[in-house]
């Protein structure tokens, strides 16, 4: 199957009767509640549309993401969480039927521009996906891809340099370091998923997406992936899109709430698992539906 | 006959649905009315036809005398009809299994049908084994698979002049392979390419515009191919050969070797397209997602993963280039000629099994059974090559599932 966080028949079923649910409730969730803004930010999204086809997957979005900071967003399946984040670095251009509004600044620049370069905007902005995706190469040339294809390497010694100190930073390097050469697909699947954030952190990004990076993994390598994302705020933007609730407030400093295509509310993780403002986030997180 | 059975058996479900139908008055039954009337007619029919086809096997094989005695066929059948019919009709009681039963029935029926196809191909197999072993004992087997002459000549008398008569299959092996080759050599690269633009590249519109148009190639019949080299290629090659001082044969393997690429570059195409959708799309956006082109990503990442597949599929090809016969009999010449240049005539083993079956044959002459001894070479190597494509294949989809 295709990514399963696109809108399918099934989910916008779902969304249809959360609608109905909704009118019931007369809550009005067009309005984004909380801060959206932030002091220092690298990312800013303002009123950003998204459709497949005639169906609205989005709806007027705006949010600021600052830097150095771990942005986690959830919300119900079919909320357009996934869709948005593959907003920030134009994957959504691979479906044909979507369209994307609005205007996405990363460092006072309009990345949802025509004209923009994807190449190296995916290169500032990298992604790891649901499913750990090793490419059918050895470890090694899993990571030294990135590198390759955007030329960061002058010779072999500088290749070797960054595919160690990336695998070190994803902390797979002492696991993986006497068999670099057997193929990625062989480790196992925490390790397959670190392996994956390695490749990410190769072409060194600014901005790393996460679409639900541990919802394949067990607890243990949940554990571990959680942990090296705590290690990357550091040195990477992080928007992380997640199901697990617990995750998001254990890994996160904002969390953005997503429901039916709107932005209902952003703040500060304690906050908005603590004291929610608005009524949907609150039933979410308390688990009245999702 | 069939006619008057299955007018009986159309009477044996009314009956069976009856008797059930009755018995659900009063008692549970097992299975649905339908279900019994149904095992009743196809048990009483089939046990009538296999009676039918055992006595028509009897009388022309074993008991030719049998014949005489046909007006009583017709009373038999109906007999062991009526009989089985009555046996069937007994057992319907509240807690007769014909579920079951009908399933079991249905079971056999769909296990002969699929032996069907492994029965004919051990056939064709032994049939052709025996052929080709009267061929060995005249010329021995050595002579056959390594001998570099060929010319199916047997004298007549034995005071004949100048057919001594040769039969070293190698130049129409290397004539074969060297087409297979030429053909691949087309149909590889262009078939490969045009299933990643359709696959990769391409909008819908223009994939549900171009993709019928390359499937009607494969559907023009061979021979049609074959008009096609011998009147526009064949000439074409030989005047560009003339204009650059090349000598050209009107007849040659490259010509067949062109026609023969085009022919299957369908077949490439539709495999390739297949496997390289059966990649996995996070794959591709793994590498998307890092900053990788769509030609790169192709390349680097796409291609590796269906390599396998791909080349199961190039095999499979090859296969069906080998064992391809109309074009090369009209585009390749006869000659059996041991060369590894593509501009003269070469000749194949399929074409040289038509040429020595055709018209009118003895067939005890090491003349005509030679055709046997090569069909048995040439099936041999076209299930390797398939046996071998469809391990690859099979390996390669557990791969990804």
């Amino acid at each position: 199957m295709y990514n399963e966080n696109l809108i399918t028949e099934e989910n916008i079923e779902m969304i249809n009767e959360n609608f109905i649910e909704d009118e019931q409730l007369k809550i009005d969730i067009s309005e984004t509640v909380g801060d959206i803004h932030v002091e220092d930010p690298r990312i800013i999204a303002k009123n950003v549309n998204v459709f497949y086809g005639e169906k609205i997957a989005i709806n007027n979005v705006s949010i600021d993401i600052g830097k150095n900071e771990v942005l986690a967003m959830i919300g119900p399946s079919g909320c357009g969480k996934s869709t948005f984040l593959r907003c920030l670095n134009r994957m959504n251009d691979t479906i044909e039927s979507c369209k994307v509004q609005g205007e996405i600044y990363l460092d006072n620049k309009n990345i949802l521009e025509k004209k923009t370069d994807v190449v190296p905007l995916r290169a500032r902005v990298g992604m790891v996906f649901q499913k750990p995706n090793p490419f059918p190469k050895s470890i090694y040339d899993n990571v030294a891809y990135g590198p390759k294809i955007h030329g960061l390497a002058k010779n072999k010694t500088e290749l070797d340099e960054i595919v160690f100190n990336s695998l070190e930073r994803a902390g797979l390097l002492a696991e993986v370091k006497d068999r670099l050469n057997s193929p990625g697909t062989s480790l196992s699947g925490g390790q397959q998923q670190r392996l994956c954030i390695a490749r990410t952190i190769a072409v060194s990004p600014e901005v790393i997406l996460m679409d639900e990076p541990c919802s394949a993994l067990d607890p243990i390598a949940t554990a571990k992936v959680e942990q090296l994302i705590y290690e990357l705020k550091e040195n990477f933007t992080i928007v992380i899109v997640t199901h697990a609730m617990q995750q998001a407030a254990r890994v996160s400093q904002r969390t953005a709430y997503f429901h039916l295509g709107n932005l209902v509310e952003v703040g500060a993780t304690e906050k908005i698992f603590t004291t929610p403002q608005h009524k949907l986030t609150e039933s979410y997180i308390t688990g009245r539906f999702g | 006959m069939f006619f008057i059975i299955a007018l009986l058996g159309v009477s044996g479900y009314f009956a069976g649905l009856r008797k059930s139908l009755i018995i659900r008055e009063k008692n549970t039954l097992h299975s649905t009315p339908i279900y019994h009337g149904v095992l009743l007619a196809v048990n009483s029919s089939l046990a009538s036809i296999l009676t039918l086809v055992v006595w028509l096997i009897i009388e022309k094989n074993i008991f030719y005398e049998l014949k005489f005695f046909r007006e009583y066929l017709y009373f038999l059948t109906f007999i062991v009809f009526s009989f089985t019919a009555t046996l069937t009709y007994n057992k319907i009681k509240h807690e007769f299994k014909a579920r079951d039963n009908l399933e079991k029935i249905i079971k056999l029926f769909l296990l002969s049908c699929s032996s069907l196809a492994i029965l004919v191909t051990i056939g064709i197999f032994l049939s052709v084994i025996f052929e080709s072993q009267k061929f060995f004992n005249t010329i021995p087997i050595i002579d056959f698979l390594f001998g570099t002459h060929w010319s199916p000549q047997m004298p007549i008398r034995e005071d004949q002049v100048g057919s001594s008569g040769a039969f070293g299959a190698v130049p129409l092996f290397t004539g074969t392979f060297l087409i297979a080759f030429i053909a691949m050599c087309i149909a590889g690269p262009i078939g490969l390419m045009s299933a990643i633009y359709l696959s990769e590249y391409a909008t819908k519109n223009v994939r549900n515009f171009i993709k019928p148009l390359t499937e009607i190639l494969a559907g023009i019949p061979t021979v049609v191919y074959g008009f096609f080299a011998v009147i526009v290629v064949a000439p074409f090659i030989r005047n560009t050969g003339e204009q650059l001082g090349i000598s050209i044969a009107s007849e040659s393997a490259l010509a067949a070797g062109l026609v023969m690429g085009i022919m299957i570059i369908p077949f490439v195409s539709s495999i390739s397209d297949d496997v390289i959708n059966a990649v996995p799309r996070n794959l591709k956006d793994g590498s998307l997602g890092i900053g990788a082109t769509k030609s790169e990503t192709i390349i680097k990442v796409i291609i590796p993963a269906a390599l396998p597949g791909i080349i199961g599929g190039l095999l499979l090809a090859v296969s069906r280039a080998i064992g391809e016969t109309m074009i090369v009999v009209m585009a390749a010449g006869m000659s059996a000629n041991l060369t590894a240049n593509p501009f003269e005539a070469v000749t194949t083993v399929t074409v040289q099994i038509v040429i020595l079956l055709v018209g009118d044959q003895e067939f005890d002459s090491p003349k005509t059974l030679a055709a046997f001894a090569l069909g048995l070479v040439l099936f041999f190597i076209t299930l390797i090559l398939n046996y071998i494509a469809l391990h690859i294949v099979r390996k390669y989809r557990e791969q990804y599932e």
